[in-house]
């Protein structure tokens, strides 16, 4: 089992929401989350969109204040007082690579602004010697670096953003649907070269992304969000070969496989209506008011994880 | 020989920008037969959209189509004035958009944007023309309609919106149906339900279907043949077997390379190098031979012709001539 290298601990973000002249209510965009990221693991994040798989990604570095629970990296507490400090080996590569770059720098400035940022090299040459050698790695070609984002390509774009990420030497990185605005020819590239760096770097990943055979081929272990908890959590193969819990069945079973025998020949679970709006949550599972199996306990008490051998956690009561 | 519902024929469309004319729409010919799902597959900029749009004759002002036919039922479309035009959208051929928010009018009920759709090409009107839109809701599997039609898109969820889109393409029953990326903005579960819907209807009802999309995995789940589109070019077309289990085109192999292997998850993937093609500067020959690992001089200089490989699988790729002379070279 590989050491622990990112543990997430009940983990809460509600955001108020104006519900009148003086009155906000919560929206519980994430409710008591607990998970661990092994050292160099890649642990992939899934849900549909409001799942609060975003919010988990950027709560963990502190671009949102949590609300309630713990984040501890590499043994350490992430407070809102040492988060600069923390930056420095957490990192994070955004989606979308036209609205995460400034416009108005140079790649060598992007690449070079955490470098700055943290006090990371001593001189110009060291400076720019640095970004030289990062640009390579990620296979941006070192003649552009005095050129400006909108030069680029999408897939060149994004590699400057995982250049930036790479730049403090980071042991983890958060990446927020890194592959979705990109072409399909263009994010087999990107992935690649996310396994690529693991291998060289041991670089932890958290994954989150709605493509679910992209999450599955990249990730070790995978978490299944369903309106703001951890339904399921399980490696990889296992959560695809036998999930457990209904939400993830049909999840699985609506993802279009390109491969024409199988996808016509297997059996689509479709879900009833639409997620629920996250200000009027059901009572008890959250997941209820769709599920086929769903009986007065779902609706009094909300099931906790619980571990069903090898790892394989799953909230649900019937199960 | 039986007449094909919907035949398109050495298409040519361009846009005339500022920085020059571009080609997007090269030369595509393919045929649509009645209860047929077709898919039309790309990346962005393939031009898979703007042989759509120059079908429905929709194409910004910049756009024209400068050459090939379009056939409905044996009569070509560009002698058709505008005002035949309007009748043909709707009724025959109607279209359903990628995002289902900025199709409908934000400030108009879905009831009062599906009824003037109705009144625009039917003889129905008032309480009759409201009873039909009632009708469409029920049969794209909309709870209680009679109260959706009082509110407004905003109201709707993604799903939703798409669902009262398709409701509204239904409006006359039309031959033909194109779906330009119809569920890409929507989640997994609604895309499921969604191509569901399309499917049963198209079973129910018969018509056409023509499938835009960039996702590998939603044709190979809906349709019947598929149009491999580079550049503004077919590289392929054939039925869905043979283009994912015989693929006769260097792209067509690369795309499914580059995809997570479902039989074997953790296999490696093969990008395709380079980056997509910029259609103000097209090469001389194949599209795709800049990013082709196989590419030989010819394909620098010269436009493969489409090369029938068998009874319905065509492919436009040198690889097949040197593979053909080859062979022939060996039976002699």
């Amino acid at each position: 089992m590989s050491e622990t290298l990112l543990e997430v601990k009940n983990l809460k973000q509600y955001f108020p929401v104006k519900a009148g002249l003086m009155k906000s209510i919560p929206l519980k965009a994430v409710d008591d989350v607990s998970f661990t990221v092994g050292r160099g693991e890649t642990l992939g994040l899934v849900g549909e969109s409001g799942c609060g798989k975003t919010t988990v990604g950027r709560t963990i570095l502190r671009l949102y204040e949590p609300t309630a629970g713990e984040i501890i990296f590499d043994g350490e507490e992430v407070t809102a007082k040492n988060i600069k400090h923390m930056r420095k080996k957490m990192q994070m590569v955004f989606q979308d690579p036209y609205s995460s770059l400034d416009p108005r720098m140079t790649v060598e400035d992007i690449i070079g602004e955490p470098l700055d940022v943290h006090h990371l090299c001593a001189n110009r040459k060291e400076r720019r010697e640095k970004i030289l050698e990062l640009m390579n790695f990620v296979g941006l070609n070192s003649e552009h670096a005095r050129r400006y984002a909108h030069e680029f390509s999408g897939g060149q774009r994004q590699r400057i953003g995982i250049a930036r990420a790479l730049a403090v030497d980071p042991q983890f990185i958060v990446c927020d649907e890194p592959v979705s605005a990109l072409d399909v020819s263009i994010q087999a590239q990107v992935i690649n070269m996310f396994e690529e760096l693991q291998e060289k770097l041991g670089v932890a990943y958290l994954f989150i992304a709605h493509d679910l055979l992209v999450v599955h081929h990249i990730s070790k272990r995978i978490a299944v969000m369903y309106l703001g908890k951890i339904v399921e959590i399980a490696d990889s193969d296992d959560l695809n070969d036998s999930p457990m819990h209904p939400y993830t069945q049909s999840l699985l079973s609506a993802v279009p496989i390109p491969d024409p025998d199988i996808t016509r020949n297997r059996q689509r679970i479709l879900l009833e209506g639409d997620v629920p709006s996250p200000l009027k949550m059901p009572t008890g599972c959250a997941f209820r008011t769709r599920c086929r199996y769903a009986t007065e306990q779902c609706a009094a008490e909300c099931p906790k994880l619980t571990d069903r051998g090898n790892g394989h956690q799953v909230a649900c009561w019937n199960k | 020989m039986s007449e094909h519902l919907l035949s398109v024929q050495d298409l040519h469309t361009s846009f005339f920008t500022e920085r020059g004319e571009v080609k997007a729409v090269n030369g595509v010919s393919f045929n649509l037969d009645p209860g047929e799902i077709l898919g039309i597959v790309g990346e962005s900029g393939s031009g898979k959209s703007v042989t759509a749009y120059s079908i429905m004759r929709i194409l910004a002002d910049t756009g024209k189509v400068v050459g090939g036919k379009i056939l409905f039922k044996g009569q070509d479309l560009s002698a058709w004035s505008e005002q035949q035009m309007q009748s043909f959208r709707g009724k025959n051929c109607s279209i359903i958009f990628q995002d289902p928010m900025t199709s409908l009018n934000p400030v108009f009920t879905i009831g009062n944007q599906m009824k003037e759709a109705v009144v625009l090409h039917t003889a129905k009107k008032g309480k009759e023309a409201e009873e039909r839109v009632v009708e469409l809701l029920e049969l794209v599997g909309i709870n209680e309609p009679r109260k959706r039609i009082k509110q407004y898109p905003y109201e709707l969820s993604g799903g939703m919106r798409q669902r009262v889109m398709i409701a509204m393409a239904l409006a006359c029953e039309p031959d033909i149906l194109i779906a330009d990326e119809p569920t890409t903005a929507l989640d997994v579960t609604i895309q499921a339900q969604i191509l569901e819907l399309i499917q049963g209807l198209q079973k129910k009802l018969g018509m056409a279907v023509i499938l835009v999309t960039h996702d590998l995995g939603v044709i190979a789940d809906m349709c019947d043949n598929i149009v491999v589109m580079y550049g503004g070019r077919i590289c392929e077309r054939g039925t869905a077997r043979e283009i994912f289990y015989n693929p006769k085109h260097e792209y067509t192999k690369g795309l499914l390379r580059s995809i997570p292997n479902v039989n074997n998850m953790k296999k490696k993937l093969v990008p395709i190098s380079g980056s997509p093609i910029n259609m103000l500067n097209m090469p001389e020959g194949c599209a795709f031979c800049a990013r082709c690992d196989a590419a030989m001089k010819i394909c620098l200089k010269e436009i493969p012709e489409e090369l029938q490989i068998n009874h319905d699988h065509y492919a436009s790729c040198w690889m097949n001539v040197k593979t053909l002379m080859e062979e022939g070279g060996d039976g002699i």
